[in-house]
């Protein structure tokens, strides 16, 4: 039967061009610069002051209260995610015992080193900078909220009740003060404890794991975010498994890897598209025998020479 | 408008779409004015919900009956098929504007969607970026494949009216030289049609690829992607055969089983292999230890490949069943249908952010917009049928 023979042809094809994923090289992902910059949160040393997100709401130009306001910890009785008004939220953990004490998780972007967000993103208004900040550009965005769907760690928010120019919102790492001004980000420069350090991403992975060794008995032995999902900017250390604070266990490499290499297996120089293309025509021709068809094609000259003698 | 069929236009059920579509628009219009966050669920555990399930997704699949009927007939020569190439090219037509005009609804920002075309500002390394392009460019493609129809209307019966009279002549000549062009450079767009359907039928399962902690692990899976398209070509031949005994009810025409059987016959073949590509990944990864949990996600993934692929498949491999008007449409529904599920799982059913704390069910103004675009799309089909030689009529024939 032909008929079935081609949709095997025809699939065959198919398959061949999706088995380009197999093949694919390993994406790159984005360009990074060896001192890229990043923060350490040590949830250790945090006494959940919530400064950080009133400086934050300031710096962001979001709705606040006063300095004084943040002193409630009425707020801890839920657990928060950040949102369009606050892009970054402390969280109160119970202690683990009588001698230790309750553990606050600042939550926010992670500026993942091979950000899903920015690969999900169609028009590249959110980009991972060489220097380690995800930055955000309102003006590029269409407003699909791929991004939400794409990030590991359910972080970015959106402005649903804004009618005319809605916003993505999310911790770009103060991209202004830090990639113009060469500042700290504002919750880092406001944080009372020194739980926040902001410097290039190697060396804070290396004071994490000094501070680990050095405190064997403070620390469970992982520094969140070396590896998650391919690595993080924001680098995170406590006293217990991570996934007891509500940090996601996520594989090692980012989402992206894969679907990078799917896209570029099949559409990198069109070859997956022009093999389909070449494939379709010699189809189509091997049935060229087609009575049907060359009888309308010699109609159809006919046709065309009486009506150029017209 | 002539009126080339035994009913008028305007009936009872055309009055209640009439109604539904308004209701749409006016939920259109509350959307512009007082934005998404007024009229719909979504949230930010939720960004995506039925617009983007239903309206983009489905309606893409459902409109590949534009492209595998074109291969049918056009590039297998199968010219016993020309019968249902025009109606289903109708379809994926109003299809895909509607799918384009659901995203837009969607998008934020849509007055940006232009950036699109913008160089510096695509990335190429976005499935929905990739999805967006194929699915502009197809959409143009097809309303090119639609030339020949309109040409075949209204060559040799140009009759403008008022002063524009004058221009008889020259739009009749004009409509002689797309006719003739088109003769000649329709096989190049049947070929583009296809390669670009394949790129973007695809592309629609990459997008959810990138959510391995999100997508529920019975759809989640990286040839995601091979599954959509294998469903697309299933779902295109079996939606021509639904829609064509629609019409025919409808229009109170025969039904045209002659043409429907025997490409009916394809079906259990395409459903097989589609089965498979679903069966074996899920025996790769494990995951059918999902199904022994009784969650509305196993329901449903149940629902759609019981009733939309297996049950289906198995009816038509039944001869006497084919040649059956009401077991063939039964069967094509059944298709239309689990395709349709699959699409909804894949995109909201099977969706759940880690830190959801509330479940998404869309709000009655989503529905109304979803439903509103449907009857819309409904209407202007009819009211295409009224006016173009879409449908087959006895004893004439078709080279679109
Ligand atoms: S945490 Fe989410 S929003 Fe932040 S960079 Fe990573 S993927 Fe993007
Ligand atoms: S919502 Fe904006 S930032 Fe997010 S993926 Fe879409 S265009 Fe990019």
């Amino acid at each position: 039967m032909v008929t079935r023979r081609d949709f095997i042809k025809c699939a065959g094809g198919a398959v061949a061009a999706l088995g380009g994923v197999e093949t694919a090289l390993a994406s790159t992902g984005p360009h990074l610069d060896p001192d890229r910059v990043g923060v350490l949160c040590d949830f250790t040393l945090c006494i959940g002051c919530r400064r950080c997100e009133f400086a934050c709401a300031e710096e962001a130009g979001l709705p606040h209260g006063e300095l004084r306001a943040y002193d409630d910890t009425g707020v801890f009785a839920a657990t928060r995610r950040p949102d369009a008004e606050s892009l970054t939220v402390i969280n109160r953990y119970p202690a683990l015992s009588a001698d230790h004490k309750p553990l606050d998780v600042k939550v926010n972007c992670l500026h993942c080193e091979h950000p899903a967000c920015v690969s999900a993103c169609p028009v590249t208004a959110l980009q991972k900078n060489a220097l380690g900040p995800v930055t955000y550009d309102p003006w590029r965005c269409i407003g699909c909220r791929y991004c939400m769907v794409a990030c590991p760690f359910q972080i970015p928010a959106y402005e649903y009740h804004d009618a005319t120019a809605p916003r993505v919102m999310k911790c770009t790492l103060c991209q202004d003060r830090t990639l113009e001004q060469g500042r700290p980000p504002a919750c880092v420069e406001i944080c009372p404890q020194e739980a926040l350090l902001y410097g290039s991403r190697a060396s804070l992975l290396r004071v994490a794991k000094a501070r680990i060794e050095a405190h064997p008995d403070r620390y469970v032995d992982h520094v969140y975010g070396e590896t998650e999902a391919g690595g993080t900017s924001w680098l995170y250390l406590a006293d217990r498994d991570f996934h007891q604070l509500d940090l996601p266990e996520v594989a090692s490499t980012s989402p992206a890897e894969v679907t990078e290499s799917i896209q570029h297996g099949i559409f990198k120089g069109f070859s997956g598209p022009l093999m389909l293309a070449a494939l379709v025509g010699v189809i189509l021709k091997s049935a060229g025998a087609c009575e049907k068809c060359e009888a309308e094609a010699a109609a159809r000259n006919e046709a065309g020479k009486e009506a150029d003698h017209e | 408008m002539s009126n080339r069929h035994a009913v008028p236009f305007v009936t009872p059920g055309v009055g209640i779409l009439m109604a539904l579509a308004a209701a749409g628009l006016a939920v259109l219009a509350a959307r512009l004015f007082w934005g998404l966050g007024a009229v719909t669920n979504l949230d930010n555990q939720y960004p995506w919900g039925l617009w983007i399930g239903v309206d983009v997704a489905t309606g893409v699949a459902l409109a590949a009956g534009g492209f595998t009927t074109a291969f049918v007939a056009h590039v297998m020569h199968r010219h016993q098929y020309e019968a249902i190439v025009r109606p289903a090219l109708l379809t994926a037509m109003l299809g895909y504007t509607f799918a384009g005009l659901g995203v837009c609804v969607d998008l934020g920002r849509y007055y940006n969607i232009w950036h699109f075309f913008v160089p510096g500002l695509p990335n190429g390394n976005s499935a929905l970026f990739e999805v967006g392009m194929c699915v502009c460019i197809y959409l143009t493609v097809l309303y090119i494949e639609f030339l020949p129809v309109v040409c075949e209307r209204f060559r040799g019966r140009v009759k403008l009216p008022g002063a524009l009279g004058n221009l008889d002549g020259f739009t009749e000549g004009l409509l002689r030289v797309v006719d003739r062009t088109m003769d000649r450079v329709i096989t190049v767009f049947i070929v583009l049609g296809v390669v670009l359907s394949c790129a973007h039928q695809s592309s629609l399962g990459t997008l959810m690829v990138i959510a391995p902690t999100k997508l529920h692990p019975l759809w989640h899976s990286t040839v995601l992607p091979l599954q959509f398209l294998l469903s697309a070509f299933a779902v295109g031949l079996a939606m021509a055969i639904f829609e064509s005994f629609l019409a025919s009810r409808s229009l109170k025409r025969p039904y045209e089983v002659a043409v429907l059987a025997p490409l009916s016959r394809v079906l259990p073949f395409l459903l097989t292999v589609y089965f498979a590509a679903k069966v074996i990944d899920m025996a790769n990864r494990g995951t059918y230890a999902h199904l022994a949990e009784l969650t509305p996600q196993t329901l449903s993934w149940l629902a759609e490949v019981g009733i939309g692929v297996v049950l289906p498949a198995a009816l038509l491999m039944t001869h006497r069943l084919r040649r059956s008007p009401g077991w063939l449409f039964a069967a094509s529904a059944m298709i239309v249908g689990g395709v349709a599920l699959n699409r909804l799982n894949v995109f909201v059913i099977g969706y759940k952010a880690p830190y959801a704390d509330t479940a998404y069910v869309p709000s009655i103004p989503e529905i109304l917009l979803t439903v509103g675009f449907i009857s819309l799309l409904v209407l202007l089909y009819r009211a295409f049928v009224f006016i173009f030689p879409v449908l087959h009529e006895e004893g004439e024939s078709h080279h679109a």
